[in-house]
């Protein structure tokens, strides 16, 4: 099967690549572009490894097909810190120690990043159902939710 | 060791404290590199077919149609590893790729490299496999009995009583003293029998790999482990490789909580690449990762133990039944030791059997066998306080092993933490909160042994002063951190003079897996040992500087100092100053320490957990839970704290909703997240830890592993919790939604 | 002459005693003398032992002093995840 032309803009950077019609967005970032901060847990949408936003909106990009990424706008954990700059949930992470293998990391990071966006002042039991599609099995979340939280007030000022 | 190599007494400056952890940064931005992130030129796509029979021998594998697919380079299936070895296959080859009968839903039977994974996939499917289907057995109960089907013939073992069948490959006895006379002091007796389902690490990394193997046996390999010097061992056997011409290389690893401390794929990726000429990546689906990797052991247990009025325990009784898939293990016998570790017994006996069965071979998670054995044994110690009417917490003071306590498993304790850490509990504030209605009160004691191992370290001087330490133990949970905090506190220095790197197996001695929560304990001291071999070569040639002899100088705050009065008068000469004329000196300074780490020291954790309970539902909240644990001495609080609330969640995740589920047809019904539900963010309140020190002789700055102990209590924890709750004894885990709900009703039912 | 405990199960292959005694002075020497005396120890002993010297469990540092006054405990080999 021929492939699919697709233009993108991927952490402001306007990028094309060709696709087979049935690869995964997931696949094209790691295997073609090889922006492999975006990890893949499971490949079905349980456990939000692969976490990016796509025009905006939150997604896990193993469900989304390379295709369907025609003409958006996406952003993976690379586009996260600008320069040496940390993005503040950064930052947090590591003040809080709320990473342990770090697996996981990148996903939840845009996770927060995402919810931040939405709701700069989240309550503990909204960061905590926010972030439910997004597993970690080292931590037992407790930091990870202290971190968010720590960030989410510092971005408030 | 002499006590006196000791300083867990004096002030530390940089151990105790919380620096940022030196792999921080590339894992916050994505950097970091795990199994599948690498990428190699002219690299192909692994894919592995997989049995969909629990039980079949293998008539024939056609792979001919597959290896005319445009694109595939390789097939691969049992008959390519006999060339490599004239032994019998090890049981390690054998779960990697199935030989004569595929034993588990899931078992490999044939792998393909391509282009590309699409093709390789594609190539899957025209590979033929005639199977003769056999009966199975995925129930360990049923596994034991004497007409069950056979799953892997030969196993057993010289010390299997007789009256089972061939599944039954080992059996363990423990104890000691009288227990009919135990049982018949007792004022009130609880038998019962327990089951627990058995629970996948769950790491959210899928095993993956990436092997480059050439004509001449060598070969390099890129892989996510807990131990890459043991996948050396392994992989080197199997391909009738010497050691030297393998170099692996561990990747970041996404966790593994004993899941990875074997190997899986990595031989395929191997074979594939020496067949096909070029690199080869393989990388699990989690599909896979639940259908054939270790999940732990399921098992069913009884235990009796008797309690006198005033809450004396006056025997203690288990029989441990474990099923740890297709291959033999020794899990059981790690349970068996561990059941009533946390007592003071004059009668106590456990019992414990292996059984083989058609599922994957479990593999080691956090403390292996002694989750299962420790919650059937708190969860009927709690039903003898709840019917006698006796303050659980104060019932396991009263009980407590301590120093002169004959132990369950034989010898006599030294200084212990158990009743520090109980007593910690009972002080604090969450032990007498209230509860409403639907709540309950869970409490449980937990034990593990931990160990060393072996273990080497290399600490160079740099010469700019500042410290390089490689050391050979992949970092799963921040190590690197508290291993860069200890050559520092020994050196006298900055945290920020030291990085701590990983090294391949090439570049340093063999290491001991991750395991065993043994890292900060094992790679620790060997770095203070090496950190004082370094001190050692900066005194001599502070000494051949000052002219004075060696012994006359001695380390203090990072700098080489005249060690009294009658050594004359220098100022003291930095390390800095130091490693800048190491050439003129004598040439580059280094110290390293390797050894067999002994000495680790037991582990005590007690947990209190307090649960709700939706009666329309039977559904479960944690909505408060702490857990105490001795840490003999926190290196860097945050990641002790880590551990101790990881592996509670895992724990919670045990006891609530994980479990492998088997249909009649002996395959996984649930082999995703989706299904297999492992705790999310959602379903927790923050998880408090409490950190006790009280500091293990076996180690310089008194350090105990903290790693595995923080999974055991939380299964009778919630079960307690649960129990007490509803007013219902349960002894099932998990105590899923349907299983609580179901007894509620019958409860409601039968008044 | 040091004295070891034997765990429960294991004591089939000690004539069912729970104690025994054998000329020791370090680990090494406690499993070669117990093959020898006891020869039905030697599959697990082959398989893996570990001993507890005083309440401190060595995994197989074959040169672990041992002393007469010592408390010895043999138990199977430790793993550990």
């Amino acid at each position: 099967m021929s492939q699919v032309h697709i233009k993108t803009k991927i952490n402001g950077d306007n990028i094309e690549f060709l696709c087979d019609p049935e690869e995964t967005l997931l696949d094209i970032l790691r295997d073609k572009l090889h922006l492999t901060g975006t990890k893949e847990g499971c490949g079905t949408g349980d456990c939000g490894a692969c976490s990016i936003t796509l025009d905006g909106k939150l997604v896990c990009s193993c469900l989304v097909l390379g295709a369907e990424a025609d003409n958006s706008e996406i952003s993976t954990i690379e586009g996260m810190s600008n320069g040496e700059k940390l993005h503040p949930l950064q930052q947090k992470f590591l003040d809080h120690a709320a990473l342990q293998c770090g697996v996981c990391t990148p996903g939840i990071l845009v996770a927060a990043k995402s919810l931040l966006e939405k709701n700069p002042d989240p309550t503990e039991s909204e960061v905590r159902y926010w972030l439910a599609g997004n597993l970690c099995r080292c931590t037992g979340y407790d930091k990870i939710i202290k971190a968010v939280l720590d960030a989410a007030k510092e971005m408030r000022g | 060791m002499s006590p006196l190599d000791n300083t867990y007494e004096k002030q530390f400056k940089v151990i105790g404290t919380r620096p940022p952890r030196p792999d921080g940064i590339e894992k916050v931005t994505g950097k970091a590199q795990y199994g599948a992130d690498l990428y190699v030129p002219d690299m192909l796509y692994a894919k592995i077919l997989r049995s969909p029979h629990p039980h079949a021998k293998i008539i024939s594998i056609d792979t001919s149609e597959a290896e005319k697919l445009d694109g595939v380079k390789a097939v691969i299936t049992s008959k390519d590893f006999s060339k490599f070895s004239e032994n019998k296959p090890s049981d390690t080859l054998v779960n990697c790729i199935a030989h004569e009968k595929a034993l588990y839903d899931g078992h490999c039977v044939a792998a393909v490299a391509a282009l590309s994974n699409t093709i390789a996939k594609s190539a899957l499917k025209l590979i033929n496999v005639e199977y003769e289907i056999l009966p199975h057995v995925t129930d360990v109960d049923e596994a034991m009995k004497t007409d069950s089907p056979i799953v892997n013939k030969g196993y057993v073992l010289e010390n299997v009583p007789k009256g089972f069948s061939e599944n039954v490959t080992s059996y363990y006895e423990f104890g000691h003293g009288d227990l009919d006379n135990g049982f018949n002091n007792a004022d009130l007796i609880v038998e019962r029998t327990f089951k627990t389902e058995a629970a996948h690490q769950g790491y959210i990394e899928p095993h993956a790999c990436l092997a480059s193997m050439t004509p001449d046996g060598k070969a390099d390999l890129w892989c996510c482990t807990q131990g890459h010097y043991n996948v050396r061992a392994l992989c080197a056997d199997i391909m009738g490789m010497e050691s030297s011409q393998l170099r692996v290389t561990p990747s970041e690893i996404g966790g593994g909580f004993g899941g990875k401390t074997t190997i899986f794929i990595e031989p395929i990726a191997l074979a594939l690449s020496l067949k096909s000429g070029k690199p080869v990546k393989l990388v699990m689906t989690r599909d896979e990762v639940f259908k054939a990797t270790g999940p732990t052991v399921s098992s069913s247990m009884d235990v009796k133990i008797g309690m006198t009025k005033d809450g004396i325990i006056t025997a203690g009784e288990a029989h441990l039944r474990y099923q740890g898939g297709a291959f033999p293990n020794g899990t059981v016998e790690m349970g068996a030791q561990s059941a009533f570790a946390a007592y003071d017994l004059k009668a106590v006996r456990t019992k414990g059997w292996n059984v083989l069965t058609n599922r994957p071979k479990q593999a080691a998670y956090r403390a292996p066998g002694a989750p299962q054995a420790i919650y059937a044994v708190e969860s009927v110690v709690d039903e003898l306080c709840q019917k006698l009417n006796l303050d659980p917490l104060e019932i396991r003071i009263k009980n407590a092993a301590k120093k002169g306590t004959k132990s369950s498993y034989g010898p006599t304790f030294d200084d212990i933490g158990l009743i520090a850490t109980l007593e910690a509990a009972q002080k604090h504030p969450h032990y007498l909160a209230p509860l409403a209605e639907n709540q309950g009160r869970g409490l449980s004691c937990g034990f593990w042994f931990n160990f060393g191992g072996d273990t080497c370290v290399t600490l160079n001087v740099n010469f700019d002063g500042t410290i390089g330490v490689t050391e050979g133990n992949p970092d799963i949970g921040g190590s690197r951190a508290s291993i860069s905090q200890m050559a520092a506190e020994e050196l006298g220095i900055s945290y920020d003079k030291v990085r701590t790197i990983i090294a391949d197996t090439n570049s340093l001695g063999h290491n001991e897996v991750t395991d065993g929560s043994r890292v900060t304990f094992a790679v620790g001291l060997a770095t203070i040992k090496a950190a004082r071999a370094a001190i050692k070569e900066m005194c001599k040639r502070a000494s051949l500087i000052w002219g004075i002899d060696e012994d006359a100088v001695r380390w203090e705050n990072g700098s080489a100092i005249p060690a009294g009065p009658n050594a004359g008068q220098f100022d003291p000469m930095s390390i800095e100053e130091i490693a800048a004329l190491s050439s003129q000196t004598g040439g580059p300074i280094a110290g390293h320490h390797e050894v067999n780490a002994e000495g680790a020291g037991v582990s005590f954790g007690v947990h209190l957990a307090d649960v709700e309970v939706d009666k329309e539902t039977g559904s479960t909240k944690v909505i408060r839970y702490t857990v105490f644990q001795d840490a003999g001495k926190a290196i860097h609080p945050s990641y002790v704290e880590g551990q101790m609330q990881g592996g509670a969640v895992q724990g919670i995740g045990w006891a609530l909703n994980e479990e492998y589920i088997y249909g009649k047809d002996g395959r996984l019904q649930n082999a995703g997240f989706l299904d297999y539900r492992i705790p999310v963010a959602s379903d927790l309140p923050m998880i408090e830890p409490v950190i006790l020190e009280i500091p293990n002789p076996g180690h310089p700055y008194g350090v105990r592993g903290v790693g595995e102990t923080s999974i055991v209590p939380p299964l009778a924890a919630i079960n307690n919790a649960v129990s007490r709750a509803t007013n219902i004894r349960f002894s099932e885990l998990p105590l899923s939604p349907p299983k609580v709900l179901s007894s509620l009703k019958k409860e409601l039912k039968d008044g | 002459m040091v004295k070891v405990r034997i765990w429960g199960s294991l004591q089939k292959a000690t004539d069912n005693k729970e104690f025994v005694e054998v000329e020791a002075q370090n680990f090494k020497q406690l499993l070669d003398n117990l093959s020898l005396k006891y020869p039905k120890l030697k599959p697990q002993i082959t398989r893996g032992v570990s001993v507890a010297i005083d309440g401190m469990i060595y995994r197989n540092s074959w040169f672990t002093p041992i002393k007469p006054e010592n408390e010895v405990v043999l138990m199977p080999y430790m793993v550990g995840g």
